[in-house]
């Protein structure tokens, strides 16, 4: 018990360090090409998060969340325009407004998506992903169009220009973890994980199965739309390949897949490691069309070398020798989760 | 109304050529239950190979298809064997990604190569046209549905009059019964991949001539694909060649009587349709744990 209390303290400080650690970070290291990358980690911990809510926990696999991201994008730049708000704070205020219209759009999307199962769902999302992208493109009126759409442009100078949106970032990578970890531990979250494992037994012993992979799916891209709209007001412009992205939906999914999906921690490692390193490989190799054939290195090296993840690859290592180690060591689980 | 029929003719002759994508697309489905979302990546990859071919060679694209079809089979047998093999759990979900890394892959070595240029497949009868009652029809279409057409034929005559054909469904009606009574269903499975490409490459060659590409081309082209397929059932060829039809169909109407920018939409809304229907597909089998 008490080396159970220990392991537990010692989880906690460590959230606690981390976390304090991601809070100063733009005092430690304020220069601008340190908080650009800082930014997009961020961002891709939360979108890897928010599609591990969906995707680890039920196993459906969805390579359209893309679609949820710029349309969240596309919804805080047109709020902003239509009410003329000017740059600055203000347009963080209407960040969840976008995530509420993703929220409807997601309900609307899932309600038909999920009545597929397994690879024709992933297609559907695929199918519905090329679906936003075209209407971004042909709903010119409304869109702009190929030509794109402007978001005010802050006035903020210097090294503090990436700050807000680093903070920004961090407050829905956040709030993401957060909700994460709650239904991880609820009834809900149970549910979640049964039908990943056996969608007819669960709905056999009680399981609101559509009930339960609807809600996941609308949270899920809730929050991905919210990243999204944050994002766009990060760059300033946008257009309909732009942020309707199949890069920005394969990449969260290989991020959870290297971290361990579903798993709380796998998503953030997963993002931790992949989103500076494919910076990286962009920076260095950008001009050449080599940058794709060393990104799909790494991304079939994960792939191949560790199928199941970093994380319950390592918790398995832990169990194996705690099992060999002393009496005390509890039974070896098969939990996934840390 | 000569105008739409104009246009369901058209649609019929290119939707042959998606429907040969299609079927080898719902072929490696059937066979090793996984998506190959790189297979627009390969059939752009068979266009550029038909390009170099007939360039280095000075031959009629369609004839260098001699040429790249093996090549291709080949080379879908080592990529089945070093990369989609290997995957043993969680395979669906697996097998997407490997297959887009793939994707990417052959999409930045094709970038290096031929650099992201749009390029198209010369040949004298992509701009010659022959009349039709009141509208002209190119020579390629016409060319390009009757090569479809026959590589079809030759598909279906080995999946249904062979030994080898006869394992090849086996193993798509069930993998495991089909091991336990003998078929090797990794050999079955590396030759239904090969077989995936080489029909990739026919499709390339058709869709190098009628459109230009680059390397970025496969995006709009797998999008296609895997609605076709799933439009039609996924693993069912019957499926994918009458939902191909159905596609294009659809779309070049479309393009005439509303706008081309709409074409492609309007076939989403047919998918969306039919699967609110039959979540199956039009010939899909449900199978409750799997579908």
């Amino acid at each position: 018990m008490r080396l159970l209390r220990q392991a537990n303290n010692l989880k906690v400080s460590g959230i606690v360090v981390l976390f304090a650690i991601a809070l100063a970070l733009p005092a430690i290291s304020p220069d601008p090409a340190t908080t650009n990358i800082a930014v997009f980690t961020m961002m891709y911990i939360g979108l890897a998060t928010a599609w591990n809510i969906m995707g680890g926990y039920t196993g459906y696999i969805s390579l359209g969340h893309a679609g949820f991201f710029g349309f969240g994008s596309y919804t805080l730049g047109l709020l902003l325009a239509h009410l003329g708000i000017k740059a600055g704070y203000t347009p963080f205020l209407f960040v969840p407004l976008a995530g509420l219209a993703t929220a409807v759009l997601a309900l609307a999307i899932g309600w038909f998506a999920l009545r597929t199962r397994a690879a024709t769902f992933v297609i559907v999302t695929i199918a519905f992903m090329f679906m936003l992208q075209l209407l971004a493109e042909n709903l010119v009126g409304l869109t702009g169009g190929g030509g794109g759409l402007s978001f005010p442009v802050p006035p903020w100078g210097g090294d503090y220009f990436n700050t807000p949106y680093y903070y920004a970032m961090l407050a829905l990578a956040t709030l993401g973890l957060a909700i994460s970890w709650r239904i991880r531990r609820s009834k809900f979250g149970l549910g979640l994980l049964a039908i990943r494992d056996d969608e007819d037994k669960a709905l056999a012993v009680g399981v609101p199965t559509r009930a339960f992979k609807l809600t996941a799916f609308v949270v899920s891209a809730t929050l991905v739309g919210m990243i999204g709209g944050v994002y766009g007001y990060y760059v300033t412009y946008i257009y309909p390949q732009f942020v309707v992205d199949p890069l920005i939906g394969i990449s969260m999914v290989l991020m959870v897949f290297l971290g361990g999906l579903g798993t709380i921690s796998g998503p953030v490692l997963g993002a931790l490691i992949l989103e500076p390193a494919q910076l990286w490989l962009a920076y260095n190799f950008g001009a050449s069309r080599l940058y794709l054939v060393m990104y799909a290195a790494v991304f079939l090296g994960v792939i191949l070398l560790l199928p199941r993840g970093i994380v319950p690859s390592l918790v398995e290592l832990v169990e194996r020798w705690r099992a060999r180690t002393g009496p005390s060591a509890s039974a070896p689980s098969k939990a996934v989760a840390p | 109304m000569t105008l739409v029929l104009e246009a369901a003719v058209l649609g019929v002759l290119t939707g042959g050529v998606y429907a040969l994508m299609a079927s080898g697309l719902t072929l490696i489905f059937g066979v090793m239950r996984i998506i190959n979302v790189g297979h627009g990546a390969l059939v752009v990859l068979g266009a550029y190979l038909s390009f170099a071919a007939s360039r280095s060679l000075h031959i009629d694209p369609f004839l260098t298809l001699v040429i790249t079809m093996p090549v291709m089979f080949l080379l879908g047998m080592v990529l089945q064997i070093v990369f989609i093999r290997p995957l043993k759990t969680d395979r669906e979900a697996l097998s997407v990604l490997v297959t887009y890394a793939l994707a990417l892959g052959i999409e930045g070595l094709l970038g290096y190569f031929f650099t992201a240029n749009y390029t198209q497949l010369q040949a004298w009868y992509d701009t010659a046209s022959f009349p039709i009652g009141s509208f002209r029809i190119t020579y390629v279409y016409v060319f390009g549905f009757a090569l479809c057409l026959a590589i079809l034929a030759v598909m279906f005559l080995v999946l249904y009059r062979t030994t080898f054909g006869a394992s090849i469904r086996a193993t798509m009606l069930n993998r495991t019964a089909a091991q336990l009574i003998g078929i090797d269903v990794d050999r079955v499975s590396a030759v239904a991949f090969g077989i995936g490409m080489a029909t990739a490459a026919a499709g390339g060659v058709v869709f190098g001539i009628t459109t230009a590409f680059n390397p970025g081309s496969h995006y709009d082209l797998i999008s296609r694909l895997l609605t076709i397929i799933v439009l039609g059932g996924l693993g069912s060829l019957r499926g994918a060649i009458v939902a191909a039809l159905i596609m294009l169909v659809s779309e070049d109407i479309t393009a005439v009587l509303i706008s081309p920018v709409w074409a492609n939409f309007v076939f989403f809304v047919i998918l969306v349709g039919v699967l609110l229907i039959r979540p199956q597909g039009l010939y899909g089998v449900r199978v409750r744990d799997r579908l």
